[in-house]
């Protein structure tokens, strides 16, 4: 018999889809000292970037597509904060996550059965720093390294996403990076304040402590956009860390997001709550959520060796065309798949998670291995990472 | 090394003599072979400096680097980026889409993004470009004007302004304000202007530079008086008469009332479109006189109505009073107490000149109100000649209505204050050339040589007429004199052309 499913979906739907029902997701009870005691040690993990790792799990232990009964879960969880070991100026040390990770994955093997049972295929982690499951921070020694071995076969949740990159696996789920919901509800100003600013950017172009030369930090596309329209009076462009930066994104037209020592930022993420058509100057990116939201037609995507002529392409767009896409950002839908509020709200970027894991749904039976069949080298990977945890 | 330079030198040069064997025995002079390295460890000093890197090390790579298989490319790719980041505007570098092409730190991704260090591109001409910052303008002005019908009025209703007018000095100065303030109005706009003493062409020509496509221009048959309370009496039969008209022409909207002399807030415009049928707005009244701590002001009770609070004496404010849940229950009033016997009568007296007890321009009505017969005109208004009997005007719109608890307070309750009130005229014998334009042009009969400067030396000419010019002096005796000199002979010079232009150009004020 031929069952022939028809689906018809604009990107709306997609979003609206209510995962309940769809999938069980099954929670590891892992030692405190992997996620609760990380957290107490330094509660600033809560409102950084990466904060994603910590709600993920307290929205997974209080949601109805949990399971207490592993054996009919389709999808397993383990809740590993890896990038909580903050530097005294908040940047994440991913330099004991890999260990970390590991240890993890000896526990759950050692004891339960269902991580040998597939190796791992049915296992998903939320890995949001930079490079994801790489632990790096530096590109070229994130390549090095690759993703952890032990995570070959599993789905990866991950903020970081470039095309035919190695840190990007096929079947992961790219997020968009935590922004506090609270903070940008409370800066959100009269609709009706007319956008006056063209172009809108705050951030670094140079990175001078640790690329003084410039052209190593985004690929030299942020310099270039410095040194291309600093004088010009339609970008209004700066590296102030001023107060009113929300409102200001608020009265743009246009919100630059280039990359920075990595592809992703929050500025997408502020973009479209803010209703700012985010110009996304990153090569081959892969963007959250990017078979759910048609970031074609909301974005403006630039190539980075077109920088020079940003102007003359952002001018060059038809006033219809701007107009459609400040529709398409409006709709409360695409801001709320962006946020991870708690409590967690319908479509908002958790639901949005689950709804791409219940996408990859039914596994496939290959997926399940015969007893003593192994795939995964234990032993992979640099030696540093063997030692334990 | 040393020891085969030794070699050499006595194999080639044995007739140099034992001087440069001493020497290098000796140890203080060096020999030819390491001053070559230390000349060319000099020479690739320099040559770094200049370059601004590490030439020697470009040249160690480029000799010994066995591994690489595109040396040439590799040379220009490092030489390019290095010198791209000295900000030269050149082309990208060839190599990006290169895999096989490692740069400085030796990775590659296996997409057509190379990890590592990029040029920076700069365009040759890094600034704006005057068509694309206006393409831009426009952009912007097309999001603003959706913004406006997304977020702002709907279905904003017509704006009907009521302003009498006459000629006089200060028109050009009092009408040229309202008039700027209405032609940024965004909405539609019906003006009617009543001028005393008929229609002129002197207010038709300030009308003209507007652009405003519906202006209505009445005369009205008597001449404005001189004394204020007669003018009082006089605005109020003009406003009547407007009234009349938008009644007979069934024009549709929110009238609302705009003394010339009045300053409107672009805010004013947005909060009467939320008017149902009669608002109250609060007029900041603005008395210039010289005593402005004895201004106070004081709740009018209506006969109905009852005092509801305080005041603070501080606000010069003309306006309505709520109570907590926003209705009408009061007004405020300019008190005119502290001004007894010493405010202005007439045009020219130097004394405060007052408003009246309730200015029309704080007020706004719905013109279906003055129709003769509209089905949903509610039946507290009355008609507006039964009021009006025999043309002798009133004082406020109030007498309009038989219950004046209808009236809705605009402005949060009377709280924001989005129009001034204040009444500035010239004197009654002050004289200014028709329509502000000096025709013929006059003469210059003092030149320039007369003024000081100081290399010219001071001469009279011939043709001057000093006795003239000092008369004229003598005749304002309000002007400061300076002691510069050049101020006063510009002066003279001005007060020639007062007296010239009054001399030729005679109109009444």
């Amino acid at each position: 018999m031929l069952y022939i499913w028809i689906n018809i979906g604009s990107a709306g739907d997609v979003l609206e889809d209510d995962p309940v029902g769809r999938l069980k997701v099954f929670v590891y009870e892992l030692p405190s000292k992997y996620n609760k005691k990380i957290l107490q040690k330094d509660p600033r993990c809560l409102t950084h970037m990466f904060a994603a790792e910590i709600f993920m799990h307290r929205f997974l232990l209080s949601s109805p597509v949990r399971t207490l009964n592993p054996e009919e879960a389709d999808w397993f969880y383990t809740p590993v904060y890896t990038t909580c070991d903050l530097t005294p100026n908040g940047l994440p040390l991913p330099f004991k996550s890999p260990r970390m990770m590991r240890s993890a994955i000896q526990l759950i093997s050692s004891n339960w059965p269902y991580w040998n049972r597939t190796e791992g295929a049915d296992h998903f982690f939320v890995v949001p720093h930079d490079f994801g499951a790489c632990f790096h921070y530096q590109e070229e020694k994130a390549i090095e390294r690759g993703i952890l071995p032990l995570l070959q076969r599993a789905t990866l949740v991950q903020t970081f996403g470039q095309r035919n990159h190695v840190c990007l696996k096929e079947g992961s789920i790219t997020i968009p990076p935590y922004a506090p919901p609270q903070k940008m509800q409370a800066h959100l100003i009269p609709p009706d304040t007319p956008r006056s600013i063209f172009v809108y950017f705050r951030g670094l172009f140079y990175d001078v402590g640790n690329d003084p030369e410039g052209g190593y930090y985004a690929r030299g596309a942020r310099a270039s956009v410095w040194e291309n329209f600093k004088d010009n009076p339609l970008f209004d462009i700066s590296t102030e860390h001023p107060t009113t930066y929300y409102e200001d994104m608020q009265r743009a037209v246009f919100c630059l997001c280039p990359l920075g020592w990595a592809p992703w930022s929050p500025r997408l993420v502020e973009g479209v709550i803010f209703g700012c058509i985010p110009v996304i100057i990153a090569d081959d990116i892969v963007l959250p959520f990017a078979d759910a939201i048609p970031w074609e037609e909301i974005g403006v995507f630039v190539a980075e060796k077109d920088v020079p002529k940003l102007d003359t392409i952002l001018t060059s767009i038809p006033p219809e065309v701007i107009l459609r896409k400040q529709r398409l950002l409006a709709n409360p839908s695409m801001k709320q798949a962006m946020l991870f509020p708690q409590p967690a709200q319908p479509g908002d970027a958790f639901h949005q998670i689950l709804n791409g894991l219940a996408r990859k749904l039914p596994h496939d039976k290959s997926i399940y291995l015969k007893p003593g069949q192994k795939v995964l080298n234990w032993t992979a990977g640099p030696g540093g990472d063997l030692k334990p945890w | 090394m040393k020891l085969s330079a030794l070699q050499n030198n006595r194999r080639s040069n044995s007739f140099r003599g034992a001087s440069l064997l001493d020497s290098s025995v000796d140890g203080s002079i060096k020999s030819p072979a390491a001053i070559f390295w230390l000349v060319l460890h000099g020479l690739c000093c320099l040559i770094s400096l200049v370059l601004g890197f590490r030439f020697s090390r470009l040249v160690f790579f480029l000799l010994f680097s066995s591994s690489t298989t595109t040396p040439p490319i590799n040379l220009f790719s490092t030489a390019n980026s290095f010198t791209e980041t000295l900000s030269l505007h050149t082309s990208p570098p060839p190599n990006l889409n290169l895999t096989p092409l490692i740069p400085q730190n030796g990775v590659v991704t296996s997409s057509g993004v190379v990890v590592g260090r990029h040029g920076i591109l700069i365009r040759p001409w890094p600034h704006p470009n005057p068509n694309e910052v206006m393409k831009a303008h426009r952009i912007i002005e097309r999001v603003q004007e959706e913004q406006r019908i997304q977020f702002g009025i709907k279905n904003p209703r017509t704006i009907i302004v009521v302003t009498p007018t006459y000629v006089r000095t200060f028109q050009t100065l009092h009408l040229t304000g309202v008039m700027h303030s209405l032609m940024l109005v965004p909405y539609d706009l019906v003006w009617i202007l009543v001028e005393a003493g008929g229609k002129t062409n002197e207010t038709a020509s300030i009308l003209g530079k507007s652009g405003l496509r519906s202006i209505i221009h009445i005369g009205f048959n008597q001449r404005m008086p001189s004394s204020w309370e007669e003018r009082r009496k006089t605005e109020n039969q003009m406003r009547l008469r407007a009234l009349r008209v938008v009644r007979d022409q069934k024009l549709e909207g929110i009238v609302m009332f705009a003394d010339d002399s009045n300053m409107h807030s672009m805010e004013l415009f947005d909060e009467i479109q939320k008017l149902k049928y009669i608002g109250a707005l609060s007029v900041g009244i603005l008395v210039h006189s010289g005593n402005s701590d004895e201004l106070s002001s004081v709740i009018v009770t209506q006969k109905k109505d009852e005092v509801v609070g305080a005041e603070d004496p501080s606000m010069p404010i003309q306006g309505p009073a709520c109570n907590s849940s926003g209705q009408v229950v009061g007004w405020h009033t300019f008190n005119s107490l502290p001004y007894e016997g010493k405010s202005a009568t007439y045009i020219d007296d130097k004394a405060p000149v007052l408003p009246s007890k309730l200015e029309w321009s704080g007020f706004v009505l719905n013109s279906r109100l003055l129709w003769k017969d509209a089905e949903d005109r509610p039946e507290w208004v009355k008609d507006l000649d039964a009021v009006d009997r025999n043309g002798e005007g009133f004082a406020s719109p109030l007498f309009l209505l038989k219950d004046t608890s209808v009236v809705e307070p605009l402005g949060s309750c009377g709280r924001k204050v989005m129009l001034w009130w204040l009444r500035v005229e010239a004197r009654a014998d002050s004289k200014f050339p028709s329509g502000w334009i000096i025709d013929p042009p006059l003469e210059i009969t003092i030149p320039a040589k007369r003024t000081p400067w100081p290399d010219a030396p001071p001469e009279l000419p011939p043709d001057v007429k000093v006795v003239n010019v000092d008369e004229h002096v003598e005749k304002r005796p309000a002007r400061t004199r300076s002691s510069r000199s050049k101020h006063r002979s510009k002066r003279k010079r001005e007060a020639k052309l007062a007296a010239d232009v009054s001399a030729k150009h005679s109109v009444e004020n």
